[in-house]
């Protein structure tokens, strides 16, 4: 066997810049429970990159758990399915947490969460079944992007992709789900592993995790250590954590040392990443045909009376799942979806869960304070966390006075807006608005063309 | 419940370090204590009051200057108080009141505020002013007091005119244990070398500053007079103890406005600096050389920066298949 040698792997290339925040990680030892099924549930058709869903159903339709209510002909986009059994209340427009209108499809519990009889194990034994199948499911990237997964796995068979990396690093702060799945659903994890790499012929597997979590990684090392005997290519690989360890570019860099060029993919480099989370559900889809109807996240912050991770159908109200962790122990001043580092701000908790959304995190008011922003001083604090060698100072100053030249030059754009850098500024700039601001000038010059 | 009450919506990161400009104002200024002590032992209570009247000033100026020009009030960020303790570090003790005052005019309302406060200057306020003063009051900018001739001494005019080590003839050389506790005649501020490495130190483990700056612009000093003196170290030991390279290299040489922030960028604005330190020393007709040097590489700062700006992640295999492609 070539190449990749035996035993838990350390970072072939570390990642350059980052920053070192608290980590946490409170809901560590909180087992993913399961929170009462509510009485409605919002199901937005558009909860992946991509194209949105058409809804299938209309009012007064009876639909079951896993039944198809919302897709399209477009191949850059995941169905969508009832994650309750009952009525349909209404199909219309709702708000986003981005504030933008979605179709959503309002399903009426009756309690029973009876499961939709066309649900069966789907045949996946040659590489088109197994991404139709993927696609059916309705997966899109766990970790938080929502990329729909059977794009990400349909690269052609001679495009020389060789390594798949299993994303376990978890390195925004607070969340813990992928930690729990790691623990709590281990064989999953292994078993969609194996399956994925012997349909879709990677060469080699790198499970990657952080060192601020041995369990998860002691487990997943167990089970991966009888295999190194038989010469079969699947390894663990300890990071050390630091943000953004996790970010797809660092993850094909530390596990392969290749370099994910501006504008390319992972598959680009000839890697796929995926969610730890994501693939232990492509192993219960296997066995079960259940598509995606519900998930696990994060329920923790300042202002939640008990943190926990819960699992909940998709389309759940924030309020309803907040409510089930004891409801907020005082007036909460910000709501984030996601982690605290990249994670959106949410102006009320009236907002369905999406399947991307991994954490809801409530705040109390010292740590919504903002930072006062005051002027550069040119420290280069930004510059040296910038895991993608950026220079954020010089990047804000080109888009304060709209220089195009500059704004390109510099590579704005590539930019994945990590935060390193806001993380970082003693000034308190809001590095990653400039940021946005940066990319929407060259998007705008580039419409003028 | 939310109670109507309304949340606060921004973008990510929702985490920030602690970290703020006046902390790091701060460290600084702490950073520069040992040597305010040294030089209130060495040359007497009137280096403390130099540096008081210095620190007032600049901050009186930069808060009327914000005031009039009906800017937001910035004294509180602490960066006046470092560049009035940084111009009074190099200012000989017997120095005229008046001048200070005059000095600190010139690096906090022309230098800074004129470009635009904090961060925007294009060299740094206190080498500038000093600059300014020793074209002004070249007399006076070098009449150094006789170290340990009185603690209580407040007036300048009885100030007894002495040279520095560098202009001195080699046999009135003070002792390299001298040089080192820093008891010998120059700028308040800059001859303790002990005092100025604690407080080097101190940034250093602060993570204010990086060590690329002044390691790089004392090793090209180090190289160049080793070159000089035909590998004599004993002459190599003064020149770097000798007038204000460690002030300059630790406190003045790694001002965040005036040095590049990349890593290759430091080194070159480091190795800048020594060269033209050395030029200066050895063949020009002033005695010193420390603060032109920084004063030339801050001008070349924003070029440096430039040139040295790494390549985005990942476009460096781009250029390659590029040049593949035309050949």
């Amino acid at each position: 066997m070539s190449g990749i040698p035996k035993g838990v792997l350390t970072a072939v290339k570390k990642v350059r810049g980052g920053v070192r925040v608290d980590h946490c990680k409170n809901t560590m030892d909180s087992e993913v429970v399961r929170i009462p099924t509510p009485q409605t549930v919002v199901i937005p058709m558009q909860m992946s990159i991509g194209a949105p869903c058409e809804p299938l159903v209309k009012p007064g339709d009876e639909v079951s758990v896993g039944q198809l209510i919302g897709d399209t002909e477009k191949f850059v986009s995941a169905p969508i399915h009832a994650s309750v059994s009952g009525i349909v209340k209404a199909v219309g427009d709702v708000k986003m947490p981005t504030g933008v209108l979605a179709k959503a499809v309002t399903i009426e519990s009756d309690g029973e969460m009876r499961l939709f009889e066309g649900v069966e194990p789907p045949k996946a034994d040659t590489r088109e079944d197994f991404i139709k199948a993927v696609r059916n499911s309705g997966l899109v990237g766990l970790g938080g992007a929502g990329f729909p997964t059977h794009v990400k796995l349909s690269f052609s068979p001679d495009k020389n992709i060789d390594t798949l990396i299993i994303n376990a690093a978890e390195c925004e702060p607070y969340i813990t789900v992928d930690y729990r799945e790691c623990i709590e659903n281990s064989w999953d994890i292994l078993s969609a592993v194996y399956t994925i790499k012997e349909i879709l012929g990677f060469k080699k597997v790198i499970i990657a995790a952080e060192d601020n979590k041995p369990e998860a990684f002691n487990v997943l090392k167990r089970i991966a250590d009888k295999d190194i005997d038989v010469g079969n290519e699947v390894r663990l690989m300890v990071l050390k954590s630091k943000y953004p360890q996790g970010a797809e570019k660092m993850m094909v860099q530390s596990a392969t040392g290749r370099k994910v060029p501006p504008g390319k993919l992972p598959a680009d480099v000839g890697c796929v990443v995926m969610n730890v989370a994501s693939v232990a559900f492509i192993s219960r889809y296997l066995k079960t045909g259940k598509p995606l109807v519900s998930r696990s996240l994060t329920v923790d912050g300042s202002a939640i009376a008990e943190p926990k991770n819960v699992r909940v159908p998709i389309g759940t109200m924030i309020s309803e799942v907040i409510n089930f962790c004891g409801g907020y122990k005082e007036q909460p001043y910000k709501l984030i979806t996601g982690g605290p580092m990249m994670g959106l701000s949410v102006v009320g908790d009236d907002f369905p869960i999406l399947k991307q959304n991994n954490a809801i995190l409530a705040f109390g008011k010292e740590d919504a304070i903002l930072k006062n922003e005051t002027d550069c001083i040119h420290c280069g604090r930004c510059a040296a966390a910038c895991p993608l060698s950026l220079t954020p100072t010089n990047i804000v100053r080109a888009a304060k006075i709209r220089d195009v030249a500059a704004l390109e030059r510099i590579g704005v754009n590539v930019c994945m807006e990590c935060g390193s850098c806001a993380y970082s500024c003693p000034a308190g700039m809001p590095l990653v608005q400039y940021m946005r601001l940066g990319k929407s000038i060259l998007r705008e010059e580039a419409a003028k063309k | 419940m939310i109670n109507g009450e309304k949340l606060t919506v921004s973008a990510s990161p929702h985490f920030r370090a602690k970290s703020s400009t006046r902390k790091i104002m701060l460290d600084v200024i702490i950073a520069l204590v040992p040597a305010l002590i040294a030089s209130t032992v060495i040359f007497g209570l009137r280096a403390l009051m130099i540096t008081c009247v210095s620190v007032i000033t600049c901050v009186l100026f930069e808060y009327v200057f914000r005031k009039l020009s009906k800017k937001s009030t910035t004294i509180g960020d602490l960066s006046a108080v470092v560049t009035g303790i940084l111009l009074a570090f190099n200012l000989p003790s017997t120095i005229p009141v008046w001048m200070v005052i005059l000095g600190d005019m010139f690096a906090i309302i022309i230098v800074k505020q004129f470009f635009g406060g904090i961060g925007q200057n294009f060299v740094n306020p206190a080498i500038a002013g000093r600059i300014f003063m020793l074209l002004s009051f070249s007399g006076r900018m070098s009449s150094w007091s006789e170290p340990c001739s009185g603690f209580m001494n407040l007036g300048g005019a009885d100030a007894i005119s002495g040279a520095t080590p560098l202009v001195e003839e080699s046999e009135n050389l003070p002792s390299l244990i001298d040089m080192l506790l820093g008891i010998r005649g120059g700028c308040l501020g800059e001859t303790c070398i002990i005092a100025l490495l604690i407080g080097g130190i101190y940034l250093l483990f602060r993570k204010v500053i990086t060590p690329v700056i002044p390691l790089s612009f004392i090793c090209t000093v180090a190289v160049v007079m080793l070159i000089k003196g035909r590998g004599d170290f004993t002459f190599v030991a003064y020149q770097l103890m000798s007038g204000g390279l460690i002030l300059g290299a630790i406190f003045m040489a790694t001002d965040y406005a005036t040095s590049p922030i990349t890593f290759k960028g430091k080194i070159i604005f480091g190795i800048g600096c020594g060269l033209i330190t050395c030029l200066i020393r050895l063949f020009g007709s002033l005695p010193e050389g420390v603060s032109y040097s920084i004063i030339l590489m801050n001008i070349l700062s924003p070029l440096i920066e430039r040139a040295t700006t790494p390549k985005p992640f990942g476009t460096v295999k781009e250029k390659k298949t590029k040049e593949a492609a035309k050949a």
